[in-house]
Order: C-alpha cells, then sequence, then structure tokens
C-alpha cells in the first residue's frame, strides 16, 4: 500500500473508528453512515482525493443486518489511489446524508441508487427517479425482486404468453395470401 | 380504452421547480424539450432546455430512456453466460466492455492469461477503439452537417467489423474475449487483414483530416465552444478524451497498465483549451496512436496458447473431450453449474473510447455474480454537460453533446 | 432515363390502381430516424456507403415522424421509452409500417428483466420482424424487401 494512502487510511481509522478490509488489493473503509460527508471533505481538502469515481449500493438482503451498503469510490489522480469507503445503511430507516455539496457528482449516482435500491440521501437537491419512469413502484435491483419477468415460452404455454401481448398476430390474422411457416 | 400513449404525462410547473431558474417559472424564458426523438442526440437521450433568446440558461438532462436493467440481469446467471450481455452495454465498445469484465472475473478468481491472449485483446481493443472513434466522427460531423465525413467514416468501419466478424463470428458482438483468455484462437489470415488495415489506414484519417480540421465553418462551430478547466472536468468525474481535451494528462493505459499496455510506446494526446475542437483533435490522435500500438502487438505477436490452463475456470479445448475422461467432468461442470468465486468485491478500470469504464464485481461465493455494477464514463459525462451547455447557443448543443461522445447504452445501461 | 422513353410514343400506360399506388409506395418508403440501442448502429449501417439503403428507395431517413412512412424499431425498448414510442407511431401519417429490427424489439431477446418491454409487439402492430442480435445490414434489407412484398399484394380492400 502506498504511503499517502496509508496515511489517509490510518487517520480515518483513527477519527471515526472505521473498519478496514483489504482483499486483492483494494483498501475498504467501513464507516458509520452519520459520518460519510465529514470523511469526505476530510479525504478531499487534506488527502488530494479530487474525485469520486464511482457511486453504488449493494442489497445484502437477509444476509447482513445492514441491509444495504453505500459504496464510495474515491480517486486521488496524481498517483491513481483509490479507497473504497463502504457505509452501512439499514432497511427500516434507509437514510444517508447526501454527498453533492463535496462531490457535484454524486448528484446523478445518488439518484440512481435511490432508483433502484430506494435508500434516500438527505440534503440532495433533486432526489427523483432517474432511470425508470417517475410513477413506477418499487425499487427493482433490491434482491427480493424476481430477476426475470416473463416465463420462458414452450410449445405448451406460448399461446398463453402471446395473448398478454396486444398486437401479437396470430395465424387467423395473416392475410389471405400468405400461410404460417412451418418451422 | 386507454391505450399506452395516454400514460405519457404532462410536465407540470411544480415539478419543474429547482430545475429551472425562476425566470422560468415565471414565464420569462422559454422551456424546450429536445429529445428523447431526435436526430443529434445520439440515442433517446431527453433535455430540458431553458432559453433565453437563443442561449441556453439551463440544460438539464433526463436518462433512463435505454435502462436496460442489464446490472439486474447480470445477478441471474453464472460468470461465463453474463459476458453475453456485457457486449450489449456499450454497443460501441464491445470488445472493451468483455476486457473490462473479463479482466474483473480474473482478478477475482486470480486467473493467469497468456502473453498471446493479452497481445490479441490489445489489438482488438484498440481496433475497436478506431471503430468507435470512426462512429463518433461520423455522427459529430453530420450534427455540423458535413455529410461526406459520414460515409468515408463508415467505409473504414466496416474493415474492422470484417476482421471481428473474422475472429468472433459477429460484427459487432463478438463475445471473443472470454475469462482466462480468449474464445478461441485468431484464424490464420487475422494478421494479413491487421496489418492491411494499418497500412492503409493513415491516409484515410489523412482523408478526415483534410476536410475538417482547417475547415473554417467546422472551427466556427467548435472553437471556443463548451470549454472546461482541468480541475472542474476532474470534479464533475470526466474520463477520457473528454478530460484529456482540458490539459489533464491521464489515461488508464499508461497510469494503471492492463493486458500488457506497459509494453507498447505510445503516446496520449493532450488539449489545450478544452473546448469542442480539443476533443475533435484528441480522438483524430488517438486513432493514430491506436495505430501505432496495433502494429507494435503484431511485431511481437508470440505464440503459444490463447487460454489459461487453469481447467478450475476455463473450459477444456474441444479436442481433449475424446480422449480424457476428466475433460468431460470440467467440462460439464463448467458449462452447469459454473465455476465459484471466492467472497469479496474487485474494481477493474479499462480505457474505453469514451474514457475510464470500470466494473464493480462483487461475489458472495457462488456460481453468479452477487452485484455487478458498471462505473461508465457516458453516465459521468454527461452529467457535466450541464455546465458545458450554459451560456451557449441552441445551435452549438448538438456540437457539444457530440464532442463528449455518449453512448446511451453505456449511459443508462 | 424513365418510363417515357421505354414507352416511346404511346403516350399511355394501362394498370391498375393497386399496383400503381402499391408501386409507388414502395419505391419511396421513408423511414423514420429513430434508432434505440445497438441495432440503430447496424441501421446506420445499412443506410451509409457499403449497404446503401437508398437502392430501395430508403435515402431519406425522416426526424419527424410526421414526415416518415416506416418506423422500424432498432433495439431494447424500456417501459419508459414505449409511450413515447407509442406516441411517435401515432404521429405518423397513415399509411404506415413497423418492422421491429432485432431480437429485443421482438421478444425482449436476452433481457428478461424488469426495466425491457417483452417484445415491441405489445405497444405497436408490427409487420415484419427481423431476426438477430444485432440483424446485420443485409437481414434489415431482407426485412424491408419482405415488407415491400406485403405492400405490394395489398389491396384496395386493405387501405381502408
Amino acid at each position: 500500500m502506498k504511503e499517502k494512502l496509508n496515511k489517509a487510511v490510518e487517520t480515518i481509522k483513527e477519527k471515526f473508528g472505521a473498519e478496514e478490509h483489504v482483499f486483492r488489493g483494494h483498501v475498504t473503509l467501513i464507516l458509520n453512515r452519520e459520518d460519510i460527508v465529514p470523511v469526505c471533505r476530510m479525504l478531499r481538502d487534506e488527502f488530494d482525493f479530487q474525485k469520486l469515481t464511482d457511486e453504488t449500493a449493494v442489497d445484502y438482503y437477509q444476509r447482513k443486518t445492514p441491509r444495504f451498503h453505500v459504496v464510495y469510490q474515491l480517486h486521488s489522480i496524481e498517483e491513481d489511489l483509490r479507497l473504497w469507503l463502504r457505509a452501512p445503511v439499514p432497511e427500516e430507516d434507509p437514510f444517508i446524508d447526501s454527498i453533492v455539496d463535496v462531490y457535484p457528482n454524486a448528484n446523478w449516482y445518488e439518484r440512481e441508487i435511490w432508483d433502484l435500491f430506494g435508500v434516500r440521501f438527505k440534503g440532495h437537491p433533486n432526489l427523483k427517479r432517474i432511470m425508470l419512469a417517475e410513477e413506477w413502484e418499487g425499487h427493482p435491483l433490491r434482491k427480493d425482486i424476481p430477476v426475470k419477468v416473463e416465463e420462458t415460452r414452450f410449445s405448451f404455454n406460448w399461446e398463453e404468453i402471446d395473448l398478454g401481448k396486444k398486437y401479437v398476430k396470430r395465424e387467423q390474422d395473416l392475410p389471405p395470401g400468405e400461410e404460417k411457416e412451418d418451422i | 380504452m386507454t391505450t399506452i400513449h395516454d400514460e405519457v404525462t404532462e410536465v407540470s410547473l411544480k415539478e419543474l421547480e429547482g430545475l429551472v431558474s425562476e425566470r422560468a417559472i415565471k414565464g420569462e424564458t422559454m422551456l424546450l424539450n429536445m429529445g428523447p426523438q431526435h436526430p443529434s442526440t445520439h440515442g433517446v437521450l431527453r433535455l430540458l432546455l431553458e432559453l433565453d433568446g437563443e442561449r441556453i440558461v439551463t440544460c438539464r438532462p433526463d436518462i433512463g430512456y435505454l435502462h436496460t436493467g442489464i446490472e439486474k440481469s447480470m445477478e441471474g446467471k453464472s460468470y461465463q453466460k453474463v459476458e453475453v450481455m456485457v457486449d450489449r452495454i456499450d454497443y460501441l465498445n464491445n470488445m472493451g466492455n468483455c476486457l473490462a469484465y473479463c479482466l474483473a472475473v480474473e482478478k477475482l478468481v486470480d486467473l493467469d492469461v497468456p502473453p498471446r491472449a493479452q497481445a490479441i485483446r490489445v489489438i482488438l481493443c484498440e481496433l475497436q477503439r478506431i471503430a468507435s472513434h470512426l462512429i463518433w466522427l461520423a455522427t459529430q460531423a453530420l450534427d455540423l452537417a458535413a455529410q461526406s465525413v459520414f460515409l468515408y467514416c463508415f467505409r473504414e468501419r466496416e474493415y474492422i467489423l470484417d476482421i471481428f466478424e473474422m475472429v468472433g463470428g459477429h460484427r459487432m458482438m463478438a463475445t471473443y474475449i472470454r475469462p482466462g483468455g480468449l474464445w478461441r484462437d485468431v484464424p490464420v489470415e487475422f494478421e494479413e487483414a491487421v496489418r492491411d488495415f494499418v497500412d492503409h489506414f493513415p491516409a484515410r484519417i489523412q482523408q478526415y483530416e483534410n476536410l475538417l480540421t482547417e475547415n473554417p465553418l467546422f472551427i466556427d462551430r467548435t472553437k471556443g465552444i463548451a470549454v472546461i478547466s482541468g480541475e472542474d472536468a476532474i470534479s464533475w468525474g470526466m474520463t477520457g478524451p473528454s478530460l484529456r481535451g482540458s490539459d489533464v494528462n491521464w489515461d488508464i493505459r499508461k497510469v494503471r497498465p492492463y493486458s500488457g499496455y506497459e509494453q507498447y510506446d505510445f503516446e496520449v494526446p493532450v488539449g489545450k483549451n478544452g473546448d469542442v475542437y480539443d476533443r475533435y483533435i484528441i480522438r483524430i490522435q488517438e486513432m493514430r496512436e491506436s495505430l501505432k500500438i496495433i502494429k507494435q502487438a503484431l511485431d511481437k505477436l508470440p505464440y503459444g496458447p490463447v487460454r489459461s490452463n487453469n481447467r478450475k475456470f476455463v473450459p477444456p479445448p474441444r479436442s481433449e473431450l475424446g480422449v480424457s475422461m476428466e475433460a468431460v467432468i470440467h467440462h460439464f461442470k463448467l458449462w452447469t453449474e459454473g465455476f465459484q468465486a471466492p467472497e469479496g468485491a474487485v474494481y477493474v478500470p479499462v480505457s474505453s473510447p469514451r474514457g475510464e469504464l470500470g466494473v464493480f464485481l462483487e461475489s458472495d461465493g457462488s456460481a453468479k455474480p452477487y452485484r455487478v455494477h458498471w462505473r461508465v464514463p457516458s453516465f459521468a459525462n454527461l452529467q457535466a454537460i450541464q455546465v458545458l451547455a450554459k451560456g451557449h447557443l441552441i445551435a452549438d448543443l448538438v456540437a457539444i453533446i457530440g464532442s463528449i461522445d455518449i453512448v446511451l447504452g453505456d449511459v443508462d445501461r | 432515363m424513365g418510363i417515357e422513353e421505354k414507352t416511346g410514343n404511346l403516350g399511355f400506360v394501362t394498370t391498375t390502381l393497386e399496383t400503381v399506388v402499391n408501386w409507388s409506395r414502395t419505391r419511396a418508403m421513408w423511414p423514420l430516424l429513430s434508432g434505440l440501442a445497438c441495432c440503430a448502429i447496424e441501421m446506420m449501417s445499412a443506410q451509409a456507403s457499403h449497404y446503401d439503403m437508398s437502392r430501395f428507395g430508403m435515402e431519406l431517413m425522416r426526424a419527424s415522424p410526421r414526415q416518415s412512412d416506416l418506423l422500424i424499431v432498432a433495439g431494447r425498448v424500456s417501459t419508459k421509452m414505449a409511450p413515447v414510442l407509442r406516441r411517435l407511431y401515432d404521429q405518423m401519417p397513415a399509411p404506415k409500417w413497423v418492422i421491429s429490427m432485432g431480437d429485443c424489439a421482438s421478444n425482449g431477446g436476452v433481457f428478461n428483466n424488469y426495466a425491457i418491454v417483452q417484445g415491441v409487439d405489445q405497444v405497436l402492430p408490427v409487420d415484419v420482424y427481423v431476426a438477430g442480435c444485432p440483424p446485420r445490414p443485409e437481414a434489415l434489407i431482407h426485412g424491408i424487401l419482405t415488407l415491400y412484398d406485403r405492400v405490394r399484394k395489398e389491396g384496395i380492400a386493405d387501405w381502408a
């Protein structure tokens, strides 16, 4: 681990009681969700992490007790240092402070997390759905929502599936000159 | 009977609060909707513009019209089968997407890749970069009313697609790069075809440059448009040519080389002013640098296997199946159950034609990825258009959208 | 070079109304310039120098639905885009046709998930489906020629 990154990690651990994990060279700090804004501000101002490269969330449905982890990736360009921050967010009260004031590009990332995971960001200027339509209900990237929506078609059920589609043309709808091809 | 089109919701003034300035609510400035169906938005991007005369006061992008749910679908498939979707995220950078994903899987399970496979990956990704920049140049020129460049660029792109078809059997979605190496070795004609392309292409770049670089119409519409400083570009998370246009020399191929990029000698073109014209020059130069890399990689192309020998993660070749029981077992295990990855999360960035493309891959120890997140360059770059477009004429907006080179499949995923 | 040279001094040709109307419809069927995803790139390729769809009377892609006859649904249709696509279709003047290009538009393709409409025929009446992910430009051209065949067979009764 590089010296500068080491120093940043030690400082955060000391001041905010963060927990450090290293996997395949990735340094991850697990923080309390209340500390995320001061930690980000400190890393940006004192340790030169001037860019938020990525922000996302992971849903540990029925695996870990704080259900969501919001994952931040901070980036210091000069030495290409990357630091991951994780803030656990419980299911009952899915709130975390927004870091838009520190990194302006967190805006869309946080909207995306709200849209797909349902984690709310306090102090976000415009927390609306970004990927899905406004009237969508639910948060599809949560693990309790199934991956597939349509059943696989087989010879015994394809007609039922087709009936749900309004404009599907069936054999009787074909113009008289055309026959259905045998496949 | 209600048809679906009745459900298009009208935008009420209340919804606009906070998005546009006070003057728009009072009716002093005009609100204009651009897209999602518009010839110059490069896909299904919707922009909400607030105009004072012809000047743009605020520009709010509305994305999600191509949201595909790829990240969700990936959670339902095993590590090898996920790759089909990887191609279709950024559909102008298929090889690069596959490379990013494969590097992430290889990092997660600690898999080695033979040098020949690495060199071929580099060649293909650089060809893909050229193909992507050609599409960008074609559409950018078309938006600025230079029709013939469009036709020329597509002419050259077909050569690259022919090479992809030769190696992978598909023009765009070859899925040729696989975890642990490549699908198979390249055919014997590959080297000749690539050399042929590398020999002919510099003259073609010159042809585009003759049409555009010193063209006063083109310069008038691009110089001094959408200027952004290096610090602003970094704080908005911009990467790739859009960042390098603002005099920041930063490329993942240099600072964090992957797939053996450290062996090749190439330069990272950097602009000075950070305007649309500089980004154009950088992309043209990048095509030349890519040719340099391809040439070196071809000259050094080592012989040997193209797949890792680790049978736990890479299926055995077809020829072994008839003679080895062990190979049959591995083959069966890998194509039914898949391989299990250790628990943990990795992130691998690669340099896509648009910037930093990263894969965040989290595994829970099973045969399917637990969470895949794509850190896509277009998403970050497009966010900065709110700053870039401010104060410019509405006619310049198409040049600005073109200059940050967004792909909506990449933005929305 | 035109029909007047071939016919010489005849001055007139006789044909049926159906033939001449369908002939004129197929010779200048302008598609809507609307691409959604990957297939749009192949649609652009089909339009560009190598494949050159203007051989079939399609040199103009109109950006406005009011001026176009053919909607090529090129790419995956998300639930957010489907109402917009329907509105585009409704804005097109009749007669109008729809080609569903690619697997994602035809039946959802590999994306069987919450975001994608499982087949654009839930929203629009489709005339021709083109298979492939994405289809080659040749496949798209074949789809267009198939559509032309159908249009040529239309009778006066179908026009109403």
